[in-house]
């Protein structure tokens, strides 16, 4: 109806700017609440969140659960669960010190091999929920008692470790730094000449010029995609909305950086989760593989009837679950340095919290990769943030139950009222 | 109000954010009347019904509604079942793997104390079925009966709750001729019994035979109220579509060319009863720019054969060979047959046709994603809200923008998204499964004008319909299926209502001889 009548101008770009600043808020909306959480804890800890050892240190906590979070996207916004992850990531990681520790296995070659066995797994349960229409939740609860049972024989009843040391690198390392160290600020100097850990800053210059890069990066094509739409004339949105969103963003990734810059600089896991976390964001925006899922998760039937092969759609998907399930089982245990028996228990249920607080459906269809990583950034700066205050672990359990309750009631009451 | 007056609602008004469904609507029904309701999809019957029945409670819209001479504000559709009110929605609300009894007394359990008397379920559930004149046994699963059976298990279950005022949201969009024959019946039985029943409805013959009152509603206000002595059919549709529409069909001058597709001896059992044929040796054929159509029976095969046709969809068993442009083509899963040039829009557009919860660019693409991404699968925004755009406009969609989501969509606009999806694919003939089932005049006149463009283009066109005058006003050829069988054929020119029944009733006879 009111297309029909043309609105003097002046409203029409007030209702745009006011209709992209309500579009935004929607879509950064877990940003924000992400961090207003980390300004509270910076708040309560006195300061030691924000500490880039800290900083670091909550990255290397998550990044098996943001590494699985973006499998398990797909498999939620495709209407499925897996429950099995955290067995399928313990039982690799066994294999993997298996390999190493007992056999001498090449470190590369080993994660390979591993990875490679996780597509496997992943294949086996995907064909049994694709092909044989297994209620995937059965399935992969199947398979999570496997799995830990396959944990418990492999290693019959020991932990295996240490892992050679250039497969500590994984979690434990940091990329080189190869333009050197700059100082900012000289360190005082202690008795005995040296520095005093802990005073002055010395930045990792490769991961600062890494930051600025990035940012450069991501204002060239938010500038060209802008251009694109408005030769094209699509409506973009207000042109000062558009400056101040990017500075915003550019603003928070440059002092994350810096953050990381004065410690040891970027942790070669964060590298690999940024370069998986870009791969899928273009996956399931860019490509047609994406669209199918979501297609698929939002009406099968239909998606079937238009052509979509929904049976080995669903199989891909779960086999790159179990890929990256078998990546984090690796990560996971390198960081522990060992294989132990209790390796992985429960880790799906903080996979999926991630992807629900990220604003996922349980009915499939909707859901975003940016959302996922967000929600597991923010359950793991809560559970840092929380053990740091000296939170009792029981309390912490209640805490962040109600924040997975509270999240997704909230995001449906907004999609009500809207 | 005076005493014949059962119910009222004077102005009402609902607003959804950015929308005005009703605006100022008025409405009063006599007791004991057969009252329809018309109006083009989107117009705001439902919206108002939902008003009525308590589905918006009190509150949250503007207006009075008064019933048995009191004021109402409904809180929910208890409420308004309480005084007798009761609503047969369009989607019908049965639960499929429980038994017609059960059905019935869902949510009016017939216990004391929560244990459910089963003696009494049984008893009444007997009288009831036997009232609406049902002969099925009361603990058959309601997913072991047809639509039309489930039509009258939702009026049995309205009864079961002391209905004193029926409302009902198109019941026979998805009945068959004698069914919905026997449905109208029933209602101008429960007149006799004193039920009032307020009817929404498309099918201006339907409404001419039974209704009383007839009041018509046009972009959320109430038009004009008419009674039975001054229904015309030409009236209701000038009244709701604003303009007098004198042809409800418009005209072609068909371009027939050689033939493009072929279905020769196809047959098809059911996927779950291996015995039993549902598609008996079928053959047919479409040539280029020739509208064809495919009339028959609830129950005749007709969207069996088309799917089992199309990628095999349908049934189990299939043999028969698909020839396009004369070659033998694979059409084996939908993949492959949408590759050779087949497209079939689907009779049910919320389940089988759209993604209800994505955007109209989405649905539009979803068919022919190479169409507008690279051979590694990268899609191209540009190309895609392009390709979006242009069939918005040539199927005449109307929403907001290509992102408006396809489930706010009126059930008009979702059937023309569904067609875009097809032919955005490019397809060389397409079948259509009741394109214009369960939407208004107006969007069914611009459906079948993107049906008469399309067989210009030189596509070949199916149609299968349950309404005979549609396919008369339509089609250039038709072919009465009956009990999976061809049973006649018949031209443009000769068909008529009475031939194509004969046909159907003749082969009912050959079946059973």
């Amino acid at each position: 109806m009111s297309t029909e009548t043309a609105p003097p101008v002046v409203n029409a770009a007030k209702a745009s700017m006011q209709g992209a600043m309500k579009e935004n808020l929607r879509e950064y909306g877990l940003v924000l609440a992400l961090v207003i959480i980390m300004v509270f804890f910076q708040v309560m800890t006195n300061g030691i969140l924000f500490l880039p050892v800290n900083l670091t240190n909550v990255v290397l906590q998550n990044s098996y659960i943001i590494v699985m979070a973006l499998g398990m996207l797909l498999v939620i916004v495709a209407g499925h669960i897996d429950l099995s992850v955290g067995a399928v990531a313990g039982f690799i990681g066994a294999v993997a010190a298996l390999l190493m520790v007992d056999y001498g296995v090449n470190p590369l070659l080993a994660g390979l091999l591993c990875i490679a066995l996780g597509a496997a797994i992943g294949g086996v349960q995907g064909y049994f929920i694709a092909y044989m229409k297994i209620p995937s939740f059965i399935v992969t609860l199947a398979g999570m008692l496997v799995f830990k049972g396959l944990l418990l024989n492999v290693l019959s009843g020991r932990s295996v470790g240490p892992f050679p040391p250039v497969f500590q690198l994984l979690s434990a390392g940091f990329i080189p730094d190869f333009l050197g160290p700059v100082t900012l600020v000289a360190p005082t100097l202690n008795a005995a000449g040296g520095p005093t850990p802990g005073t002055g800053i010395v930045l990792h210059s490769t991961t600062m010029l890494i930051g600025i890069l990035i940012v450069a990066a991501m204002l060239y094509f938010a500038l060209k995609s802008r251009r694109n739409r408005e030769e094209h004339g699509y409506a973009a949105e207000p042109f000062s909305f558009f400056v101040v969103k990017n500075l915003v963003l550019s603003g928070i990734i440059l002092f994350l950086m810096y953050k990381f810059a004065s410690f040891k600089g970027l942790p070669n896991v964060l590298v690999v989760m940024g370069i998986l976390i870009a791969l899928f964001v273009f996956v399931t925006k860019r490509m047609t593989f994406g669209r199918r899922i979501y297609a698929m998760g939002g009406n099968e039937k239909a998606a079937k009837l238009s052509g979509i092969q929904t049976e080995r759609l669903t199989f891909y998907i779960f086999v790159i679950m179990g890929m990256l399930a078998a990546l984090a089982g690796l990560i996971y245990s390198a960081r522990l340095n060992m294989a132990t028996p209790k390796a992985g228990a429960g880790l799906e249920l903080d996979v999926i919290a991630a992807v629900f607080v990220g604003g996922a459906s349980a009915l499939g269809g909707v859901g975003q990769v940016a959302g996922a990583v967000i929600g597991a950034f923010i359950m793991g700066v809560m559970n840092n943030g929380m053990g740091v205050m000296g939170i009792n672990i029981d309390w912490q359990q209640v805490i962040k139950g109600l924040v997975l309750l509270g999240a997704v009631a909230f995001d449906l009451y907004n999609k009500k009222k809207a | 109000m005076t005493n014949s007056t059962i119910l009222e609602m004077r102005g009402i008004t609902k607003t959804f954010p950015g929308v005005k469904a009703l605006e100022q609507v008025n409405l009063q029904v006599k007791r004991g009347d057969i009252h329809a309701i018309c109006g083009e999809n989107g117009a705001g019957k439902s919206t108002l019904m939902k008003v009525l029945s308590g589905v918006y409670p009190f509150g949250s819209y503007e207006g009075e509604v008064e019933y048995e001479g009191k004021e109402c504000r409904f809180n929910g559709i208890h409420d308004s079942e309480k005084l007798g009110i009761v609503i047969i929605h369009q989607e019908l609300a049965l639960v499929p793997l429980l038994s017609i009894a059960e059905n019935i007394f869902l949510g009016n359990e017939q216990a004391s104390r929560g244990i459910i008397n089963w003696d009494k379920v049984q008893r009444r559930a007997g009288e009831l079925l036997k009232k609406v004149g049902l002969k099925e046994a009361p603990d058959t699963l309601i997913t072991n009966i047809g639509t039309g059976k489930q039509q009258l298990v939702e009026i049995a279950k309205a009864l079961a709750k002391d209905v004193k005022l029926l409302i009902l949201d198109e019941p026979t969009a998805s009945l068959s001729e004698k069914d919905s024959h026997a449905l109208l019946d029933l209602l101008l039985e429960f007149k006799t019994q004193g039920i009032t029943s307020i009817m929404i409805s498309h099918k201006l013959n339907e409404i001419k035979r039974i209704a009383d009152q007839i009041t018509v509603i046009r972009d959320g206000k109430s038009i004009e109220t008419m009674d039975k002595a001054d229904i015309t059919e030409d009236r209701i549709v000038t009244s709701m579509v604003g303009r007098a529409l004198e042809n409800r069909y418009p005209s072609r001058t068909p371009k027939i060319g050689e033939t493009i597709f072929e279905v020769k001896n196809w047959s098809v059992y059911h996927p779950l009863n291996l015995e039993r044929q549902v598609i008996k040796n079928v053959n047919l054929s479409v040539r280029k720019g020739e509208v064809v159509g495919i009339a028959g029976l609830m129950g005749a095969g007709r969207t069996e054969l088309a799917m089992s046709v199309f990628g095999r969809t349908y049934g189990a068993k299939i043999s028969g060979e698909v020839f396009l442009h004369g070659k033998p083509a694979d059409t084996s899963n939908v993949g492959k047959a949408v590759a050779a040039g087949l497209a079939y829009a689907t009779e049910d557009r919320k389940v089988y046709g759209l993604n209800l919860i994505d955007h109209i660019k989405h649905n539009v693409t979803i068919a022919n994603l190479p169409g507008i991404s690279s051979k590694s699968g990268v899609i191209d925004d540009n190309s895609e809200v392009k390709a979006a755009n242009e069939y918005r406009k040539k199927t005449n969609i109307r929403s907001s923008s290509i992102y408006q989501i396809t489930g706010n969509l009126s059930g008009g606009n979702q059937q023309k998204v569904v067609l875009s999806k097809w032919l955005f694919a490019n397809p060389d003939v397409l079948i259509l499964d009741e394109p214009t089932r369960g939407i208004d005049v107006g969007a069914k006149y611009e459906i079948y004008t993107i049906i008469n463009k399309l067989a210009e283009e030189g596509k070949g066109i199916l149609v299968i319909s349950s309404e005979m005058p549609e396919l008369l006003g339509i089609c250039d050829r038709i072919y009465v299926l009956n009990e999976g069988r061809i049973v006649g054929e018949l031209s443009g020119e000769e068909a008529s209502q009475e031939k194509i029944m004969r046909a159907i009733v003749r082969g009912e006879e050959k079946v059973a001889s």
